[in-house]
């Protein structure tokens, strides 16, 4: 997916490299396990990140599990998600979104997919440290739901941006030929992302699409808070839309199609074309 | 339901004056302002037959939207006028005018609501019609579950059941909020009687799914869409469900319908008296 920003979530789950001749010898064991120490320790002093409690504090168990080839990995590092910043005031997208919206739907829902989303990752962590295979299974939902909010919603502040700023302009180059040939014209597309917004029953988005491999742009729409990549693991999304009722209903209430008509005034196609560009480079 | 007798009913116009053997009668249309008094010009209607040749038949559905048992500032403070305005007056309605604009071209007619529902959900592949026939019942059966003044405890029957499922009233209470709180998406959060297992069951559903469809009896809902909540609480979820369960929820109404749910639920031995 097209979440190559620098502000996006990076969870990198880092690994020990897998030592292709475990040592044998006790001196090489506690040479390796030596660097291992160090190594863990030079990455804990140049990045952010939360030990888990079961790397450096339990180097002979950990020397032990290798040497009887256990599958328990102790050096372990979690990436916790965090809220990224908008690159536009609250007020900025006023009167398509009101500040009071994007205020509450930034600091309020992303916010608490956030904080729920590492609350599952740790406690996955703890659960997968354990073996806890029941424990896995059943986060999966809770990091489903709260990780792909998160996911979304960072792509959807990239998609915006406020009329003084380029919000609303529509696409040129090759995004716009793009569409042309895929939708027969810019306000076909329109219609058509307006339509399947409309329609979509309770919760979800309305993506714009482009297929990695066939190169082919498509309107999909995914329910409550699924990514994109749920309906087809190439798709990039280029655009995507929150129809969520929070998203518009203090300003819209409950007349969607409003909110869908009026949003493209503030969609930032600058962004959509250099994702395009970068994935079909 | 017991407690409201009547509402949205469908009323099926096929007429009654086929005068003529193998001709059928194209039955007076009806505006909605007169739905549910139907006038019956006997004299132009045989006229009309009498013209007509060769038109079958058609059967409609109407179903009309039934108000809340109260006020729409009676829920004030912790439901507001302008939310029940939009919630009922707009969403519930438009829900009313959808399916009724669905019906005028469909076959399909159902005695009562909760037929339509079943026969809609097609087991699971549900038909266009059903998420706003669904919606509809849930809404109703919503704005019954609530009243002035609610909250508070049941008592009698239905309390010792609650007890008997859940251990206690305060175990009940903490689930039903717990459930509702980690909601993901649009539904509703119910309190249900299983027909199969024969006890209270608090049960989630998402969108319009109603768990009339499993056979189960529904004793109490709660709307967790985000427009029931969003204008009074934003997205402070945890307060809508506590002040829902503290000062709306109409035991009055669930002890209602658990007492009609007894006639098709056997929920224990009635205690004989021992000679």
């Amino acid at each position: 997916m097209g979440v190559n920003d620098p502000t996006v979530l990076r969870l990198i789950y880092k690994m020990p490299p897998a030592s292709p001749n475990p040592p044998h010898s006790l001196l090489s064991l506690s040479l390796f396990l030596a660097l291992e120490q160090s190594a863990m320790a030079l990455r804990a002093l140049f990045s952010k990140k939360t030990l888990t409690c079961a790397s450096s504090f339990a180097p002979v168990s950990a020397c032990l599990d290798r040497c009887l080839g256990s599958r328990v990995r102790q050096d372990r590092a979690l990436t916790l998600a965090a809220l990224p910043d908008l690159a536009y005031d609250y007020g900025a997208l006023e009167p398509v979104i009101s500040g009071e919206i994007m205020r509450l739907h930034h600091q309020k829902h992303h916010q608490s997919y956030v904080t729920n989303y590492n609350n599952a990752l740790e406690q996955l962590d703890a659960a997968i440290a354990k073996g806890d295979a029941p424990a896995v299974v059943r986060l999966q939902s809770a990091i489903k739901f709260n990780g792909g909010g998160h996911i979304n919603h960072t792509i959807f502040w990239q998609n915006l941006k406020p009329v003084n700023e380029g919000g609303g302009e529509s696409p040129h180059s090759s995004l716009g030929w793009a569409i042309d040939e895929d939708f027969g014209s810019f306000e076909a597309l329109v219609q058509k992302i307006n339509a399947e917004g409309a329609a979509l029953q309770g919760s979800g988005w309305v993506w714009l699409a482009l297929d990695k491999t066939s190169k082919k742009l498509s309107v999909e729409t995914t329910a409550n808070q699924d990514p994109l990549v749920t309906k087809g693991a190439t798709l990039i999304p280029l655009l995507g839309i929150d129809v969520w009722e929070h998203a518009y209903y203090l300003q819209y209430q409950n007349v969607r199609p409003d909110y869908l008509k009026n949003i493209w005034k503030v969609i930032d196609w600058k962004y959509a074309s250099q994702v395009y560009e970068t994935a079909t480079a | 339901m017991a407690l409201s007798l009547g509402s949205s009913s469908s009323l099926s116009l096929a007429s009654p004056f086929s005068a003529l053997p193998g001709q059928a009668a194209k039955p007076p249309s009806i505006s909605s302002s007169a739905a549910g008094k139907i006038f019956l010009n006997t004299k132009s209607i045989e006229k009309k037959h009498l013209r007509q040749f060769q038109k079958a038949t058609k059967v409609l559905s109407y179903y009309g939207l039934t108000s809340p048992p109260y006020k729409l500032d009676a829920l004030e403070p912790y439901i507001s006028r302008r939310t029940l305005e939009l919630h009922w007056g707009s969403i519930h309605r438009g829900y009313v005018d959808s399916l009724n604009k669905q019906l005028a071209k469909s076959t399909l007619y159902g005695c009562t609501m909760e037929e339509l529902i079943k026969t809609t959900f097609n087991n699971g592949n549900p038909l266009p019609e059903y998420n706003n026939a669904a919606e509809i019942w849930n809404h109703d059966f919503f704005w019954e579950s609530m009243q002035p003044n609610g909250g508070k405890l049941p008592w009698g029957g239905l309390l010792q059941q609650i007890e008997k499922d859940f251990g206690s009233f305060s175990n009940f209470r903490d689930e039903f909020v717990q459930t509702a709180i980690t909601f993901f998406g649009s539904g509703w959060v119910w309190l249900v009687l299983k027909t199969n297992e024969k006890k209270l069951s608090i049960v989630k559903t998402s969108n319009a799914v109603c768990p009339l469809v499993w056979g189960d009896i529904p004793i109490i809902n709660l709307d967790m869409w985000e427009h029931s909540y969003y204008l009074d609480y934003k997205d402070d979820i945890s307060k809508y469900v506590n002040n829902f369960m503290d000062h709306l929820i109409s035991w009055h109404s669930a002890t209602g319908r658990i007492v009609r749910a007894e006639a098709f639920v056997n929920l224990g031995e009635p205690k004989i008296p021992v000679a």
